[in-house]
């Protein structure tokens, strides 16, 4: 932690593998020549039990061209900053009363203060031509110290990014923890408006789409033209595997960043829902190749394929443990769906974990830590999210019949859950704190579903 | 008048000859008037012409003529002489009804042995997007062995779930969820 304070020569590192831009450490802005404290708090914190206010006004405009970035990147890092509830973001319409810095050392540290801030974002941006560069500083409001300082350079088409990473990065130090601002979810909609080839039925196709994971920056991934569904990330976030109708249901993997595509399942039978293990290095999915709805494991090439469950109930929407061991999975052999749980080699050890509910279905494994989320029937026509931790037996609800909601997916750091909801009319994606607070809607254009949320 | 003479002629030697013929009758004193079947000789009409032709040979009845053979595949699948079987509610068994209507499109693929269909399997909205798959998978297997039961070659057959993703009926009732809880056939070649 003391190397961000002393750092006086920049260094260059890459940014996270797929984001585009450089970051640069900036020397801290404490005086030169001036000896520093041989320990320095890094880490700024609120008043004794109250978690830090964090103001994060507008960034400067070093280039008139660089005003409308300036604004997004400032309104976004409060709302990336805002996301993990670590800080106590103050309300951006209320520093009014705070004359505008146009320098580090214009900062009006009184001014924030009486205002409650115990930290202050200062950030400039610089256009030129297509490119940007974006400083920022995080300064502790009492010691008018900068505890964070860097540069970020790369294209002006999606300011965002800049916002996303320095939030991510801001988290992991002030907190240690792993923010979600760089992670993406993966849906599928019907916003396209496409009717499906082939069929004299009037459907319109669903197709796969990415988006950051505040729903900004949509992109469609899958143009068959067909119904996809069920998209899943692999570990490193550089591919998706989906159902594909085309018109038989098979497994596909798209290496999306590379436009590479792939078919393990080479159109054996019916083929759904597959799930990367943790390690990406296998798939575990639903077929119906033995005439009737079992759950299957393979390589992610289609080899050492077996067959994990043997009932002629219908065996559906498996999930891997964190450690990829067990894997999940929803069955109705009792005559309505519950959740089971065997072994990812051979479908031993299998036992049934849900007991208290009526319908237990879709279960998703946290991957950082032993918890399972799942929808439970809570009306005849609707699902609630709940999570269920196995070591506890404890289940919590974290949506409370609003619509119907179901298709949970945990966030990479297993504090929130995105999911698909009706409550707003057609189906949206949703994102919920693990605590059932902070609900956002991620989603408005045409109807979405089945989330994934990538690493 | 030939004619007249040889009808009087003629009548007479009948008379004659029945007088011979029954000695106990008396002997006619007087000739009787002539018959008038004489008359009807005299108006009938001449023999008709022999009719002269060759026989024109017709179409005979056979599939191309057949109104549901002709059709193109589309035009079949619009109107489809195949109709859907209805499933309760989260349920893969075909009921009374369902077997019923199972029946007469095993009849009809039986009548039009070429083609080949997909069973589409689909289900309402209450139960989640993948266990739907579940079901419908289920629902498209179980009509599928139906009609294999009553003869129709499962190796004409495909099956496919829908799931929850394509509804039959848009609306939130129980009358929507119903006509969604199919098993869908859809004509793919013939």
């Amino acid at each position: 932690m003391k190397k961000h304070q002393m750092q006086l020569r920049f260094s260059v590192a890459l940014a996270a593998l797929g984001v585009g831009f450089l970051a640069v450490h900036l020397p801290a802005a404490s005086p030169q020549g001036q000896q520093q404290p041989s320990e320095i708090a890094v880490v700024i914190s609120g008043d004794p039990g109250t978690p830090p206010r964090y103001a994060v006004p507008d960034f400067v405009a070093l280039t008139p061209d660089a005003a409308e970035a300036a604004k997004t990147i400032g309104q976004v890092l409060w709302d990336d900053l805002n996301y993990e509830k670590e800080f106590y973001l103050i309300p951006r319409d209320t520093y009014g009363s705070v004359p505008a810095a146009r320098s580090p050392e214009s900062i009006p540290f009184a001014s924030w203060r009486e205002l409650g801030a115990d930290a202050v974002v200062f950030g400039t941006v610089q256009r030129t031509g297509n490119d940007v560069r974006v400083q920022v500083r995080l300064f502790n409001v009492r010691t008018r110290q900068s505890v964070f300082a860097k540069e970020y350079g790369g294209s002006a088409a999606n300011p965002r990014l800049y916002p996303h990473t320095i939030a991510d990065e801001i988290h992991q130090q002030q907190r240690g923890l792993r923010g979600v601002a760089r992670t993406k979810l993966a849906f599928v909609s019907d916003r396209n408006r496409q009717r499906v080839d082939g069929t004299v039925e009037n459907r319109e196709v669903k197709e796969i789409y990415i988006a950051d994971y505040d729903g900004a920056n949509a992109r469609r991934v899958t143009t068959s033209r067909q119904l996809n569904a069920n998209p899943n990330w692999a570990p490193d976030g550089r591919a998706l595997a989906y159902t594909t109708w085309r018109p038989n249901p098979d497994v596909f993997i798209s290496f999306i960043y590379q436009g590479v595509m792939q078919n393990p399942t080479k159109g054996v039978g019916t083929n759904y829902l597959p799930v990367f293990s943790p390690d990406g290095k296998q798939i575990a999915f639903m077929s119906g190749r033995s005439g009737n709805p079992e759950i299957y494991a393979m390589n992610v090439d289609g080899s050492n394929l077996r067959r994990l469950t043997n009932h002629p109930a219908g065996d559906s929407s498996p999930t891997w443990s964190p450690n990829g061991m067990q894997i999940a999975f929803t069955s109705d052999r009792t005559g309505k769906p519950q959740i089971y749980v065997m072994s990812s080699v051979d479908g031993s050890n299998l036992r049934r974990i849900t007991v208290d509910e009526s319908e237990a279905d879709r279960p998703t494994w946290s991957p950082s830590i032993n918890e399972i989320a799942f929808a439970a029937r809570t009306s005849s026509s609707g699902f609630d999210i709940k999570v269920y931790d196995p070591n506890s037996g404890q289940t919590q609800k974290i949506t409370f019949g609003e619509g119907t909601n179901e298709s949970p997916a945990y966030a990479p750091n297993g504090r929130h859950l995105a999911f698909a909801s009706t409550r707003s009319g057609r189906t949206q994606i949703y994102t919920v704190g693990r605590d059932g607070k902070d609900l956002r809607q991620i989603t408005r254009d045409g109807s979405n579903q089945t989330p994934a949320w990538s690493n | 008048m030939r004619n007249q003479k040889a009808a009087i002629i003629v009548g007479l030697v009948v008379v004659a000859l029945a007088g011979g013929c029954s000695r106990n009758k008396k002997p006619a004193t007087s000739p009787q008037p002539a018959p008038t079947v004489t008359d009807a000789t005299e108006t009938a009409p001449p023999a008709p012409p022999q009719r002269v032709e060759d026989s024109v040979p017709l179409p005979q009845p056979n599939l191309a003529e057949d109104a549901v053979a002709n059709k193109s595949i589309d035009d079949l699948n619009r109107n489809s002489p195949l109709k859907p079987i209805f499933f309760p509610l989260d349920s893969a068994e075909l009921d009374d009804t369902g077997r019923a209507i199972a029946t007469a499109d095993a009849d009809v693929l039986k009548k039009y042995a070429t083609w080949a269909i997909t069973i589409e399997g689909h289900c309402d909205e209450r139960g989640t997007a993948e266990y739907n798959l579940a079901l419908g998978e289920r629902r498209a297997t179980a009509v599928k062995a139906y009609l294999a039961s009553l003869g129709v070659s499962g190796e004409r057959i495909k099956t496919v779930s829908y799931g929850k993703e394509f509804p039959f009926d848009m609306g939130h009732s129980e009358e929507a969820w119903s006509k969604n809880r199919r098993g869908h056939l859809v004509i793919t070649s013939k």
